[in-house]
């Protein structure tokens, strides 16, 4: 019943995203072909127009596109002077889109746990107004004015770490981390901060229930009380959100890899927009809704291995 | 590690295991201070059992984490002497503390259902403590756990040792909570209410598996309860309690024989009788409890006792010995029984309560 659902879910997901951005990009003024293939001949259009469907009306267009990417074609991708299949350009673009999201996912993560427990542990003491206030900080600032900042100061004027480009880790790891660092920290800092957040308000209810008592009073050590006994009933609504900001992280990629020249998904989605490529657009944006669906899938199989009774109630 | 190893008190009869001097801790709140245990002297000899009695928001549980130095220090402050074994303990740091707890004082809660951690298998909230106090090695600590897990009844013990609380019954759980006190060989047990949230039927059970188990390991134990019924045949001696002060305290059979407390008389009629249908409504005392923010200058029970005089307003009743016998203390200015004009106050009362009884009556024990 579960995985019927889910795929349901999957499916009114991605046609309901893709539909409606189809919709939204159809409505720019203009010859998208114009735009695409700015110094090619008439016929060399008209075989673009016929490609993309563009003299179709745009329910016809849209089923088209369906029933291309539920077989697997996923369409052409124009550049200037050239054209290739979405699916070669997406399995290029998107380890790079995943590297950045599961890099500052987990940097926000790492700060985020420790911090969120011991300002619980440390409810309106100093280091939690510290961190409160900071975290209150990290959420102002929007990505972009974040980034031009680290790449202004870490990149440019105290030259730590490269302020754009991308390197396979394959090719040169070090190299891949260090161009890495600055926008997964772009994309980390407000993440932490809601994550920080969130546990530190679950961690201090946790702390207050009777099995914390009992473990005190068995004489266990406070750091095992706080990492053994109260994070991990602390961590579900933390998950919960960590799984739903794969949306706004998506949004935030989308940016960083601009302001980074990031080649991933989001500077790809970016161009296809600007040169209102809709066949390419909303193969990306299916394949990113998609992602988001499955991730969040993912998160409710980590719940019940976070929490035993959501297992057998489950199995039940 | 089970009754075997346990030694049969170290020292037995070599002064008292545990003796709290004028004790008393306080909360800050915004209304004032919040005085929830005010004064209170008690000991306890090794192996013995201490029955805490008072209603609900009397302190008792204040007083019990008091003693166990469980309360956080940023919102509680303490004052008085825990003395433990010779030592006073109240003046002790949280490493200190750490050591102390599990090996020399345990703690039984009211609620099975909160107090075991829902998302730890229960053999493991066993064999942690047994890990860091007694040092044992992943098998030897999985094995000790069986055992205790055996020696509190839990049938099949080795298939449990992997299951989480939600998997047990209220009762189950309560033995799992008392395997993981008595884990590490205690010699004090705290029990608070630890039958209060189960059903009837079990409670005599988990009650006798403390008993067996304490006369076993030798180790003494302060039952705290609301139900004067719950201590009586368990206890050794009995402390009543009332707005955060001890107001009577006797040996157990010497408090039933002859109680001087208005109060102690009070809980008395709300015991629940064995013949009555399970469930029904026990005659609670009447009137409400007491302030605990700015009491008054008299005695915390006047509004509610049926005896009081102005006396018993202006001046609190200090805790004294009946005359001839220092182990029974008693804080009431008209005692029960004895005071000359208590006797026909209490006759006047109990005739007009027969006859609010016969005309309908409200609340009924009897
Ligand atoms: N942390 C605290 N801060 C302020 N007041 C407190 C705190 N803990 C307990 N109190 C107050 O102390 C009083 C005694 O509470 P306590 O829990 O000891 O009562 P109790 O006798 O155990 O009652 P019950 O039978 O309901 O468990 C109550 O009035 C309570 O409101
Ligand atoms: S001192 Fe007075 S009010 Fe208090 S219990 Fe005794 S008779 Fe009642
Ligand atoms: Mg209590």
């Amino acid at each position: 019943m579960g995985l019927l659902r889910r795929l349901l879910q999957l499916i009114v997901t991605v046609v309901a995203v893709t539909f409606f951005s189809a919709l939204l990009l159809q409505l720019l003024p203009g010859d998208p072909v114009e735009v695409l293939a700015p110094f090619s001949s008439e016929e060399q259009r008209d075989v673009i127009r016929e490609d993309l469907g563009l003299d179709d009306p745009f329910v016809v267009r849209y089923a088209g596109w369906l029933g291309g990417f539920v077989t697997g074609d996923m369409g052409n991708y124009y550049t200037v002077s050239s054209k290739r299949p979405v699916s070669d350009r997406v399995a290029d673009a998107l380890p790079i889109s995943l590297q950045l999201m599961i890099y500052s996912q987990l940097i926000s993560l790492a700060f985020a746990i420790p911090v969120g427990v011991y300002a619980a542990a440390r409810k309106g003491r100093i280091f939690d107004k510290f961190s409160n206030a900071t975290a209150f900080a990290m959420l102002a600032i929007p990505n972009f004015a974040l980034a031009l900042l680290l790449q202004y100061f870490l990149g440019v004027k105290w030259q730590l770490f490269p302020t754009s480009g991308y390197t396979k880790i394959t090719e040169d790891p070090s190299m891949h981390f260090q161009q890495m660092v600055l926008p997964c920290v772009t994309l980390a800092v407000g993440q932490f901060a809601v994550y920080m957040r969130l546990l530190r308000s679950d961690m201090i209810a946790t702390l207050q229930q009777d099995f914390i008592l009992l473990a005190k009073s068995k004489g266990m050590s406070s750091r095992r009380i706080l990492f053994r006994h109260a994070l991990r009933p602390s961590s579900l609504t933390l998950l919960t959100v960590a799984g739903l900001s794969v949306g706004t992280l998506i949004g935030g990629a989308l940016i960083v890899e601009v302001l980074f020249q990031i080649p991933g998904m989001g500077l790809m989605l970016a161009e296809a927009i600007a040169t209102r490529q809709m066949v390419a657009f909303q193969s990306l944006i299916a394949i990113v809704a998609i992602l988001y669906v499955l991730v969040n899938f993912g998160v409710d199989l980590l719940y019940s291995a976070l929490d035993p009774r959501i297992r057998h109630d489950r199995t039940r | 590690m089970t009754s075997e190893e346990t030694p049969v008190g170290t020292l037995p009869g070599t002064g008292a295991l545990l003796d709290v001097r004028d004790l008393s801790t306080r909360f800050d709140s915004p209304r004032g201070a919040v005085r929830a245990v005010s004064n209170v002297s008690l000991s306890l000899e090794r192996g013995q059992t201490l029955g805490i009695v008072g209603e609900s928001g009397s302190g008792k549980s204040v007083l019990s984490r008091t003693i166990m130095g469980l309360l956080p220090r940023s919102t509680a402050s303490v004052t008085g002497e825990i003395i433990f074994e010779g030592e006073d303990i109240s003046g002790f740091s949280d490493d200190q503390y750490r050591q102390f707890w599990g090996t020399e004082m345990a703690m039984i809660f009211q609620d099975p259902m909160t107090a075991l951690n829902p998302v730890m298998k229960i053999g493991k909230q066993i064999t942690e403590s047994l890990r860091r106090h007694m040092g044992m090695d992943r098998t030897t600590a999985h094995d000790t756990a069986v055992e205790l897990l055996r020696s509190v009844r839990i049938p099949e013990p080795a298939k449990r040792f992997d299951v989480y609380p939600h998997q047990l019954s209220g009762g189950m759980r309560q033995r799992v909570v008392i395997a993981v006190a008595l884990a590490c060989g205690p010699r004090l047990l705290l029990a608070d209410e630890p039958t209060t949230a189960l059903d009837v039927t079990i409670q005599a059970q988990i009650l006798d598996l403390l008993e067996d188990q304490q006369r076993e390991r030798y180790m003494a134990m302060i039952l705290v309860t609301h139900d004067l019924g719950v201590v009586a045949g368990r206890a050794h001696k009995i402390a009543v309690m009332y707005a955060g002060r001890i107001v009577e305290s006797a040996p157990t059979r010497k408090l039933f024989a002859d109680m001087k407390m208005p109060y102690t008389e009070a809980l008395m009629s709300a015991i629940p009788r064995l013949d009555a249908p399970p469930h029904t409504k026990l005659s609670a005392i009447r009137g409400r409890p007491p302030q605990l923010v700015n009491p008054g200058p008299g005695c915390a029970f006047a509004p509610r006792c049926p005896y009081a005089r102005d006396l018993c307003s202006e001046e609190r009743p200090v805790l004294r010995p009946v005359e001839d016998d220092p182990d029974h203390l008693f804080a009431c200015h008209y005692p029960v029984d004895s005071a000359e004009s208590i006797e026909i106050k209490d006759h006047l009362r109990a005739e007009q309560m027969v006859a609010e009884a016969a005309g309908g009556g409200d609340s009924d024990g009897w």
